[in-house]
């Protein structure tokens, strides 16, 4: 195999296939680190499916997915977490019956140095870790503005917060590279614009990559600096908002041929 | 005086009050009286271990009843004396070493649970590769392979004449502190880190994955110690009851645990004393309703069977009224009791 580049995180050709069908096609991906990138498409065009070859949830038909120069294709989710991708879900994924502060607090727990020994016999090693896990969630949850509801169950929480905290959880993985799915869903105009200062907030003081999957155009639009579009599988376009907009063949997978359209 | 103190104070007191009823019961209490509270005792280690999957994972897990079979065999294999076991195996004759092996009660017991853990670890690869009602079949067949197992393995078990004159090695002082004992572990998992992957699993195990937390080693986990603490109490009771045979273990056994761990509250190990306790010790109570009866002039003819009638009624009441059992998902604490107190005294 050649050298494997020195990008923090690639894909190359990923193809997914569902018995006869082409869910994805030939998919490539190169980040270098530090990027705000989108990626968009119809229902159905296969954008999930990426962030699922790349967290692992599902192995690509073939394709190679690369971190900082591994080949990391195939590995089980929580082994890509513990490399240092994230990601938040499109239907929220939160662990509904436990509170916000223990959703957070989960994602400590692979990092975690005690051993299950030390927890049993309550020894200082583990507890002091304990507290300094519970710290360090409150911080998180500071920053994205939840620590008033720590004590609340995360299912209780408004959608809006409920999105911010899938976040926070995320976070707490300290990944490298945050895969967000649909952050913006189910928010109304005002509540986009707070998310793209918070995301464009969280990429700079969190030192992160972000790779997002977005329906709201203005969105995507006003926070993204480059922009992939895919239709049917197939990655129909690349480049920066103004060139996607303007982009005859965007158009056409968003509003069909405008012979039908005008007809 | 800080709340962790006052805590501490108030379990030590608790648990010496909870003794002294003990010692007053080995006084002065019946025979009857002390095999109920020694039933209790067992269907409370039985319970809160069994939660531990079904709650706490959220894993319908239906073969505790084999772990229980497993410790109860061990355990009884071991204390019994090469005498007795030359006696008792007439079809065929017990395998060497453990037909030379003698050892103490409490030693019995450890290897009961150890040997469990051991056949949990090896059938958690099958258990945990499916999920729901596909786990929930695997678990309820391997109950029923250990069954047929103890039937087939003459050698070993004795087949389905079983094993019998074991000695009542278990008293209220093994049973309560055992009880006690896996309660304490069992907490101390649940309320630490690793207990917060397992329900983050139970929640939601894509996140928990996406999370970093590794499915497959916490439910092996929380499977292996539930195991072992079944194995226990399996020898426990294989030492209340002194006979075990392959018949004594059945599904019904998983049966009555589902029903206490539901009825006192899916995932709270309060629910589960609470539950096991109403269990072992409402079974009993309830064979007053089996007597004959007058009611004003109508004469009631002692009916048998009439208190599980009752008790399903009492089931189908509590699953209306609390859909979640009786604690929910709620634990006992200090706090909780003496803020319901200080409300009542004002």
């Amino acid at each position: 195999m050649a050298t494997l580049g020195s990008a923090l995180f690639e894909a190359r050709n990923l193809t997914m296939k569902f018995g006869g069908l082409v869910a994805v096609n030939n998919f490539s991906l190169r980040l270098e680190g530090g990027e705000l990138m989108g990626l968009i498409g119809p229902n159905g065009a296969g954008k999930t499916t990426i962030f699922n070859m790349i967290t692992g949830n599902l192995v690509p038909t073939s394709g190679n997915v690369i971190w900082q120069g591994e080949d990391i294709t195939g590995l089980p989710p929580h082994k890509i977490t513990a490399k240092g991708i994230a990601r938040t879900f499109q239907n929220i994924r939160l662990f509904a019956d436990m509170t916000v502060l223990e959703n957070v607090m989960v994602s400590f727990h692979y990092k975690i140095k005690a051993s299950f020994w030390h927890a049993m016999l309550g020894l200082n090693k583990y507890r002091r870790e304990e507290e300094r896990i519970r710290e360090r969630s409150i911080n998180l949850l500071r920053e994205v503005g939840l620590a008033h509801l720590a004590g609340e169950k995360a299912g209780a929480l408004a959608y809006g917060q409920q999105r911010r905290l899938e976040i926070a959880r995320a976070l707490a993985t300290s990944p490298k590279l945050l895969l967000l799915d649909e952050p913006a869903a189910g928010m109304n105009p005002q509540e986009t614009m707070e998310l793209a200062d918070f995301v464009r907030k969280i990429r700079d003081s969190f030192n992160l990559t972000i790779f997002l999957i977005e329906h709201d155009m203005k969105f995507v639009m006003g926070l993204c600096e480059w922009i992939k579009v895919l239709d049917y599988g197939n990655t129909i376009a690349e480049g920066t908002p103004e060139e996607i907009q303007n982009n005859p063949e965007v158009i056409k997978a968003y509003l069909g041929e405008p012979k039908y359209a005008t007809g | 005086m800080t709340k962790t103190r006052r805590n501490l104070i108030l379990n030590c007191a608790s648990l010496v009050v909870l003794f002294g009823i003990l010692w007053l019961f080995q006084e002065y209490g019946t025979e009857y009286q002390i095999r109920i509270l020694n039933n209790i005792a067992v269907f409370i280690t039985l319970a809160v271990s069994y939660n531990l999957v079904n709650g706490i994972c959220g894993q319908l897990h239906l073969g505790p009843n084999a772990f229980i079979t497993i410790g109860a065999y061990t355990s009884a294999l071991l204390t019994m004396s090469p005498t007795e076991k030359q006696m008792s195996f007439i079809i065929k004759p017990l395998i060497w070493p453990l037909s030379v092996i003698q050892v103490p009660f409490w030693i019995s017991l450890i290897m009961a649970g150890t040997v469990a853990t051991v056949f949990a670890f090896f059938i958690s690869f099958p258990v945990f590769r499916v999920r729901g009602d596909y786990l929930a079949i695997v678990t309820l067949g391997f109950g029923e392979v250990v069954r047929v197992l103890c039937n087939a393995l003459q050698s070993v078990t004795n087949g389905p004449l079983g094993l019998k004159g074991l000695k009542p090695y278990t008293n209220l002082w093994w049973s309560w502190s055992i009880a006690i004992f896996t309660i304490i572990v069992i907490q101390r998992l649940i309320n630490s880190s690793w207990g917060r992957a397992m329900k983050a699993i139970r929640e939601n195990e894509i996140a928990a994955q996406a999370m970093g937390v590794d499915p497959f080693k916490h439910l092996m986990m929380a499977f292996l110690i539930s195991a072992f603490f079944s194995g226990v109490a399996g020898g426990l009771l294989a030492h209340l009851i002194t006979t075990i045979s392959p018949t004594l273990f059945t599904f019904f056994l998983t049966f009555n645990l589902l029903i206490i761990i539901v009825v006192g509250g899916l995932g709270s190990t309060t629910g589960a004393v609470i539950g096991a306790t109403l269990f072992a010790w409402g079974g009993e109570a309830l064979r007053v309703v089996e007597s004959p009866m007058d009611i004003g002039p109508i004469h009631i003819p002692g009916i048998p069977g009439m208190r599980m009638v009752l008790f399903s009624v009492i089931l189908m009441v509590v699953i209306i009224f609390a859909r979640r059992g009786i604690t929910g998902r709620n634990e006992f604490s200090w706090d909780w009791l003496l803020g319901k107190l200080s409300f009542g005294s004002r």
